[in-house]
């Protein structure tokens, strides 16, 4: 089980997504998962062995390093994109759903069981909006957890067993942040798709319900 | 996820390239993702725990090397390949659109449309030709654009293309100026050269694509131009057989040499 495995479940999101939908799956891969995978996990490999406090007492640099890091970026970083891309698997079921009534039924109750029409736009318009919730969370998460999006060379730890104050630093603060801010921005432009997104359907379908009543009336 | 996957995803758009196109995306493969992976992250990978600081003073290291290296140089080459790579997804995205187009007349039953299935819709290639050509181009010029730029924040992070043996610190905490030694600097400075240099071959082999597509559409639009005076029809059968026949042949050349299957 590893990142492939998502992979081919957004693969699998993407034929039932409108192009918009596309877009975000394609920024989900590249700036995301592929960022993740090929640089962001190796800047964070050795925090705990790097993270060097001013002191010998034994058990103070842990003791530090866990309450200034009660979750790791990077793993808060993978929660998000695992949560992230979840809802998308409603659109799959629902659509797996339709293929199995019609099989059941032996007969064709839908033109096209993965066109977004009907129940399936509704799972559609929630998958979107669970998706931009999930997103803003961690993005508030990581924002309160870690006092905004600064990672500071020195930090004063007093915890005990250390026996007063200390300083302890954080290994490669800036090129953290650096990809620190780089995770925000692309946290940011997928919630600005899903946004979109769910604007041009809500605004397509109310338009073309409209267009059937109006007809409808002068019948 | 990992750049075998993004093989996967350019390798569909390869099919659609021009031939020196066709050739980039080999340099990029073979030459930058490639040795990336297999020697320079072995290169940089103990850089930060064989940073050696001429002190005993806790978070000395910590801080010089972080003044040093705000960000390595591994991280940027791999943001430098994903920026790059992502243009051609434009061409992929703009690919589909027109595949799913003709996919829509085919299932409506229109007579314009002269495919006999829905496979050879999938195994069609597109000419770069109309509006595929316009994104086309613009994918050249943003991956130009993102390299030009990545290039240039190299030289400006690390102060030429460089890595020295020795550095003198004397950021907080450290007590005074602190001599502070990279570790295989010479090894480092071999692949920093080698990745400048590749950079630079696949910006002349895009400024070499993008002069080939401009001068390819200046010459049809004269040719157009031409033809509209004279007999239309018979020139220009002549004119898609030589081209067909020239898109082949470039085809089978890049296929045996490269062995790319899309």
């Amino acid at each position: 089980m590893s990142w492939a495995f998502l992979c081919d479940l957004l693969s699998g999101v993407n034929k039932y997504s409108t192009g918009i939908g596309r877009i975000w799956v394609a920024v989900v891969f590249m700036f995301r998962l592929l960022v993740y995978v090929a640089a962001a996990e190796n800047i964070w490999k050795h925090e705990h062995d790097e993270f060097e406090c001013n002191i010998k007492q034994p058990g103070c640099e842990n003791a530090c390093f866990d309450h200034f890091f009660p979750v790791s970026y990077i793993r808060l970083w993978a929660l998000q994109l695992i949560m992230v891309s979840t809802p998308s698997l409603l659109v799959v079921f629902h659509v797996a759903y339709r293929e199995n009534r019609e099989k059941h039924h032996h007969q064709k109750l839908y033109k096209n069981p993965g066109k977004i029409d009907g129940g399936l736009l509704y799972t559609y318009l929630i998958s979107l909006i669970l998706k931009t919730g999930l997103e803003i969370v961690f993005l508030v998460l990581f924002y309160k957890l870690y006092d905004g999006f600064k990672i500071p060379r020195l930090v004063k730890c007093d915890i005990k067993p250390c026996p007063n104050t200390v300083d302890c630093y954080i290994s490669k603060p800036t090129e953290k942040m650096i990809f620190l801010y780089f995770l925000v921005a692309t946290s940011c432009l997928c919630i600005v798709l899903n946004l979109g997104e769910l604007s041009y359907l809500v605004f397509k379908y109310s338009i073309k319900y409209y267009l059937k009543r109006h007809v409808k009336k002068q019948q | 996820m990992d750049w075998g996957a993004l093989h996967t995803i350019l390798g569909g758009v390869n099919k659609h390239s021009t031939s020196i196109g066709k050739i980039w995306l080999t340099v990029l493969f073979i030459f930058r993702i490639m040795i990336l992976v297999v020697a320079a992250e072995k290169v940089w990978g103990d850089e930060q725990d064989d940073f050696v600081c001429n002190t005993l003073q806790p978070g000395c290291r910590n801080v010089c090397y972080d003044h040093f290296f705000p960000i390595s140089h591994i991280r940027l080459w791999a943001l430098q390949l994903i920026f790059v790579s992502t243009p051609a997804l434009l061409v992929a995205m703009h690919v589909a659109y027109r595949r799913h187009e003709k996919k829509r007349q085919f299932r409506k039953g229109d007579q314009k449309c002269d495919f006999k299935d829905i496979e050879e819709i999938r195994k069609q290639r597109f000419r770069i030709e109309g509006s595929l050509w316009w994104t086309y181009t613009s994918s050249i010029f943003f991956r130009l654009i993102f390299e030009a730029v990545f290039m240039y924040a190299f030289y400006f992070m690390y102060d030429g293309f460089r890595m020295p043996r020795l550095m003198k610190c004397s950021a907080w905490p450290c007590p005074n100026t602190v001599d502070c030694f990279v570790s295989r600097p010479t090894e480092k400075t071999v692949f920093t050269i080698f990745m400048i240099a590749v950079s630079s071959i696949c910006i002349l082999l895009n400024v070499a694509e993008l002069c080939y597509l401009l001068t390819k559409f200046f010459l049809r639009r004269s040719k157009k131009a031409g033809n509209s005076k004279q007999q239309p029809n018979h020139e220009n059968k002549e004119e898609t057989k030589q081209n067909e026949m020239n898109d082949l042949i470039s085809d089978s050349c890049q296929n045996t040499v490269i062995g790319f299957s899309s």
